[in-house]
């Protein structure tokens, strides 16, 4: 499990970061946390000719909380968001789905960039973005763009990312006081990727009952993705036991098409999975 | 036994292990720590195909990459490639299944190996691999051993079959037990492939040096002296020509230190080269290279009386052996068939294991190797029996314990291969009564079955017992040195169970001295004549009983010695503190009297098996939506007649347990249709880790102690593993009890829990 040979780049700014990638039509690579990156070249599944290292470019790290919701730079990790003062209050979903993540040691290393590059169907941080309507900003040659989550992730670790392109940080929509939310998942042991998990969020109007759900979940299919049927059960009604019931029952059947088993757990028991993690999720949904 | 008169009581202490010092300190020296001028690396090309015919292996590419120094195969290993024999129970019958150090016309498994790169660094020697090309023309895999048997594709063509044996362990008449028994039931159970992680995988130094034709290997655990002989014929070398040197460790659990290929293929590399080569095993290569264990399916059908007295009990199991027999592959399927009985009266009995060969990776001994299976099978029978005949599932068992009255207790014998042991001392109800107490069984019986917080809760509990000490000898050689200080010079291999430990402790109290004055020296080929290591909890048992015999015979010797220098008899001298020997007032340094060879050697030699035993409880919560099995509460209780160490052992104990629970709860090793490995990294094979099963309690006891050996000790490194996937299953079936669930197959993730549940429940609607 030794590491094919590579050239290193480290480059000072992104624009140069950028050039190395796209010079290296693809067989470049950023290196961030290397959490993911490593072990895929440990196991030679992968053999980029460069890693380029973004550690130099500066301001990739900052975490900042403005009107406009809370803006996290490619390269925080995921102890960052863990730690950070005013984070749990401005997007207390984000801090809790987060804290799902992997063991202490990757915790350290682990970035938010990383993440969402890699693609995980189960990984916590794409499941969040699209739950929570995020928009990724990259950098390429051409120059800079922002993706909604929802169109950013195309199938199992694989986005719409062009060879050229590096995504410098996401913003979460700012988070309204009196939001409900919850985040569940199941995983065999602590700190593995889930076999499958929520993120769901919704607003109370005036008569109490629900609005805006979004319910997004991890695990189950090729990508992240939210259940709009079950935002549709949910929205317009008071969260009670029935409707609980419902929305659990809508979840199974939501995911019916798309969900695979593999040999740690069949279709059917994902399947089963989700609606409870989605009955768990509403009936524990707190402020 | 004979009692110590000893003034130092180490022995039964929970002396802090001497061995921790080192390690903590990163002073520990492991195979990978080592290095050596010209040093040359290894890497294992291995096949990715689990049967076929190898067509060609081109080399060329590799060859040609700058610091690859060699690239060999087959035909570069000798007009025929050697092959690796069984060091346990081997018959003439079970030699085609031997494996070969490395593939020439067929490869069995993926993972066999195929070629050896031998290069400047591990990394070239790695981008080697990716140049060689190995075309293999793949035949249809066996990868299900029920169905090896049908003969329709055959590993090995010459044997005509895929059954290489079949072990039967019998007693008494069950034909007629069956006939005249007032209740029988059937059942199917299945044990699933899982093995040791060690920390540490598997790792090679060798070293050949020309001018005196002699050869180091470094690296060599568990039992060096039984490698050094296989090693010796392979090479045509004199056994004294090899030495055979143990590191550090990093946890053996019966798969280290077996001879493998990669123990000829590196040696042999050297000699060849003429440089030292070193080859450390990676965790992916782990995976399919070091030896899997424990799969194993078993019908089998029990007789009983209605008042629940057992009457016969007989079954047959079918092990998947993987590709070839391995040095110990046939240990696990032979202890199956003998151990099925357990601690418990059964008067007739006609087991036996099948061992079928399947297109994956060996099998070999994992701790509890063949127990542990057996005891899931049994003690799961024993609850289903019990219910149907509406006894209490502890009074069950309490009826059918072998009585005291009845120790020295014969098992069933097994064939072909003599296998005759006899239970030695034990009290099997003191363990039941006092485990049921510790998990206040009374009081915890009511929440059975019942829904608390959205989980059920159960209890489960299975008997058991532990062999241990197994012959036919050790030796041990002790020297009082020039400083006065002693040497302790023994066969047997430390492997992570603080051997060191619990070998100064008998040493210092036998010849009483302080511990800090004791060395002890293991594993490796030049201290002793002969050893025959670390396995069968045997190495305290019987390296322990050889130190305490060696101590009797250096006293006299240093007393004799004294005496000469004094002028006396040497019963009128006394050793002081290990410093002197005195007589009349007179007295003498004992660092005087080392420059006479102060050395003795004694060998204990035993046949007689020790056999620990006692009974494991757990208090599970089982979540019927998601299938989650969480332990609340596990207790073992175990006699291990005399504790050297009981914080030691207490630390052996619940690591046991946890890799039981493991096994029972996490671990698998998953094969598709073709016979690839599924999980072949520790993210898919899952490992339990430090916050999984927080809640153990260990009780050790020593109510008897062996009568088979001057400690009275017995093996005790494997009692923590062998109950605990009845125990569990048992308590699993206890929470889902309104359901009527009976697992009967492992590993109980919760995918498969909650399918039974889904399965009972749709059951109970039609
Ligand atoms: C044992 C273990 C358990 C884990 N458990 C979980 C878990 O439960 N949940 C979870 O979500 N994750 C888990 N992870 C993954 C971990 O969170 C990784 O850190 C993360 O997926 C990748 O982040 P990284 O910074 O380490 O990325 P790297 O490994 O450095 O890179 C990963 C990929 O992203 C690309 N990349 C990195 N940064 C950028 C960028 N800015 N722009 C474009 N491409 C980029 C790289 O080229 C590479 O292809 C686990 C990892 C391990 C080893």
């Amino acid at each position: 499990m030794k590491l094919p040979s590579f050239e290193y780049a480290c480059p000072a700014t992104l624009a140069e970061a950028v050039r190395i990638l796209a010079d290296h039509e693809g067989e470049a690579k950023v290196i961030s946390g290397g959490q993911s990156l490593m072990p895929v070249l440990a196991f030679r599944l992968a053999a980029p000719s460069v890693l380029v290292d973004l550690r130099n470019v500066p301001g990739l790290d900052r975490i900042t909380i403005t009107e406009n919701g809370v803006h996290l730079g490619a390269r925080v990790r995921w102890c960052d968001i863990e730690s950070h003062d005013g984070l749990r209050k401005a997007h207390p979903l984000l801090v809790q789905g987060i804290s799902h993540v992997a063991h202490y040691q990757i915790r350290n290393r682990g970035t938010v960039g990383g993440s969402l590059a890699h693609a995980d169907p189960a990984a916590e941080m794409p499941g969040l973005a699209v739950a929570c309507d995020a928009e990724i900003s990259v950098q390429g040659v051409a120059g800079s763009r922002l993706i909604k989550a929802a169109d950013f992730f195309d199938g199992a670790l694989s986005t719409v990312l062009e060879f050229d392109e590096i995504i410098t940080g996401i913003r979460f929509p700012a988070w309204p006081s009196g939001r409900r939310w919850a985040f569940e998942e199941f995983a065999r042991r602590r700190g593995d990727f889930a076999m499958a998990g929520v993120a769901l969020h919704f607003d109370l109007d005036a008569a109490g009952r629900a609005c805006n759900a979004h319910v997004g979940v991890i695990g189950v299919c090729s990508h992240p993705c939210r259940l709009t049927a079950v935002e549709e059960v949910i929205n317009g009604n008071v969260v009670e036991e029935d409707l609980v019931a419902a929305a659990a029952k809508a979840a199974s059947e939501a995911v019916a098409a798309d969900v695979t088993g593999d040999m740690h757990a069949s279709a059917e028991y994902r399947q089963a999975l989700i609606g409870v993690l989605v009955e768990r999720a509403l009936a524990h949904a707190q402020v | 036994m004979t009692p110590m008169h000893v003034l130092n009581s180490y022995v039964g202490s929970p002396v802090e292990r001497i061995e921790d010092l080192r390690l903590l300190r990163g002073k520990g020296q492991f195979v990978d720590d080592l290095t050596r001028e010209g040093l040359l690396h290894a890497a294992i090309l291995r096949s990715n195909v689990a049967h076929g015919r190898i067509l060609s292996i081109e080399t060329r590419d590799a060859l040609d990459l700058p610091g690859v120094h060699a690239v060999l195969t087959a035909p570069d290993f000798g007009p025929s490639v050697p092959v690796i024999p069984l060091r346990l129970m081997p018959m003439p019958s079970l030699e085609p299944f031997a494996q070969p150090v490395i593939a020439s016309d067929k490869v069995r498994y993926v993972g066999e190996p195929v070629a050896v790169v031998l290069a400047e660094s591990a990394a070239i020697a790695e981008d080697a691999l990716e140049l060689i090309y190995a075309e293999i023309e793949p035949l249809p895999a066996i990868v299900d051993g029920t169905k090896a048997g049908d003969g329709q594709v055959l590993l090995v063509e010459s044997s005509g079959t895929n059954e290489a044996a079949q072990y039967s362990a019998l007693l008494g008449d069950v034909e007629r037990a069956f006939q005249e028994a007032e209740y029988v039931r059937r059942e199917k159970f299945r044990v699933h492939r899982h093995t040791a992680l060690p920390m540490e995988p598997r790792g090679i130094l060798a070293e050949w040096d020309q001018e005196s034709e002699r050869l180091v290997v470094w690296g060599a655990a568990k039992v060096p002296f039984a490698n050094r002989r296989i090693l010796a014929q392979q090479m045509g070398l004199a056994e004294e020509d090899i030495d055979m040197i143990e590191n550090d460790v990093g946890g053996g659990f019966g798969v280290r230190g077996e001879f493998y290929p990669e123990d000829f293929l590196v040696p042999f590399a050297a000699r060849l080269t003429g440089r030292p080569v070193k080859w450390i095993e990676d965790r992916r290569e782990h995976l399919i290279a070091t030896n899997h264990a424990r799969e194993v399916d078993c019908e089998v059908e029990i007789a009983c009386r209605k008042d629940g007295t057992i009457l016969g009990l007989r079954g047959s199991a079918f092990v998947d052996m993987g590709a070839y027999l391995r040095t110990n592959g046939v240990i696990g399927p032979r202890n199956v068939a003998q151990f099925l009985v357990g601690p418990y009266l059964i008067p007739n009995v006609a087991v036996t294991a099948s061992l079928m060969m399947t297109n994956k990776t060996p099998v070999g001994t994992y701790r509890g190797p063949g127990r542990y299976e057996a005891d899931f099978f049994r003690e799961r029978l024993f609850d289903m029996v019990a219910r149907d005949l509406g006894i209490d599932r502890v009074e069950f068992r309490r009826r059918n314990l072998v009585p005291e009255d009845m120790i020295p207790y014969a098992l069933p014998t097994v064939t072909p291969v003599e296998g005759r042991t006899q239970f030695d001392s034990g009290d099997y109800q003191a363990t039941l009564a006092r485990c049921l107490e510790e998990i206040g069984w009374d009081e915890k019986a009511a929440l059975q079955g019942r829904l608390i917080d959205g989980r059920y809760h159960g209890l489960g509990i299975g008997c058991f017992v532990e062999g241990g000490g197994t012959g036919p000898r050790e030796t041990a050689r002790l020297v009082v040195e020039a400083d006065g200080t002693l040497s302790v010079f023994v066969g047997t291999s430390a492997v992570g169970q603080g051997l060191e430990t619990a070998c100064a402790q008998i040493a210092a109290d036998a010849l009483e001295v302080p511990m800090e004055r004791v060395r002890i020296y293991h594993g490796s080929t030049t201290y002793v004549r002969e050893g025959f290591g670390s396995f069968h909890s045997r190495a305290v048992v019987m390296g322990g009983s050889a130190i305490q015999l060696a101590a009797e015979a250096l006293k006299e010797k240093v007393r004799e010695a004294g005496a000469r220098h004094l002028g006396c008899s040497p019963d009128e001298a006394r050793i002081v503190d290990w410093t002197a020997v005195t007589a009349g007032g007179k007295s003498v340094e004992l660092a005087e009297l080392a420059a006479e060879d102060l050395t003795a050697e004694h060998t204990f030699a035993n046949t007689k098996h020790t056999y620990s035993y006692g009974a494991h409880a757990a208090h599970v919560a089982v979540d019927p939506k998601t299938g989650a099995v969480e332990v609340l509460d596990y207790l073992a209780v175990e006699d291990v007649g005399r504790a050297i160490n009981p914080l030691t052992l207490h630390g052996q104990t619940i690591g046991a347990i946890v890799q039981g629970l493991g096994g029972t709860l996490l671990e698998h090793l998953i094969y598709d249709e073709n016979g690839q490995l599924l999980t072949g990294s520790l993210a898919d094979y899952m490992m339990p880790t430090a916050s999984d099963y927080p809640n153990i309690r260990v009780v050790t006891l020593q109510l008897r102690p062996s009568p088979v050996n001057p400690l009275g000790a017995k093996g005790a490194g494997e009692g923590g593993i062998i109950p605990v996937g009845g125990v569990i299953a048992n308590a699993v079936a206890a929470a889902l009890a309104p359901f009527d669930v009976q697992p009967r197959e492992l590993p109980l993730s919760p995918p498969r829990v909650w399918a039974m549940l889904k399965t009972a429940r749709e059951g109970a609607i039609v």
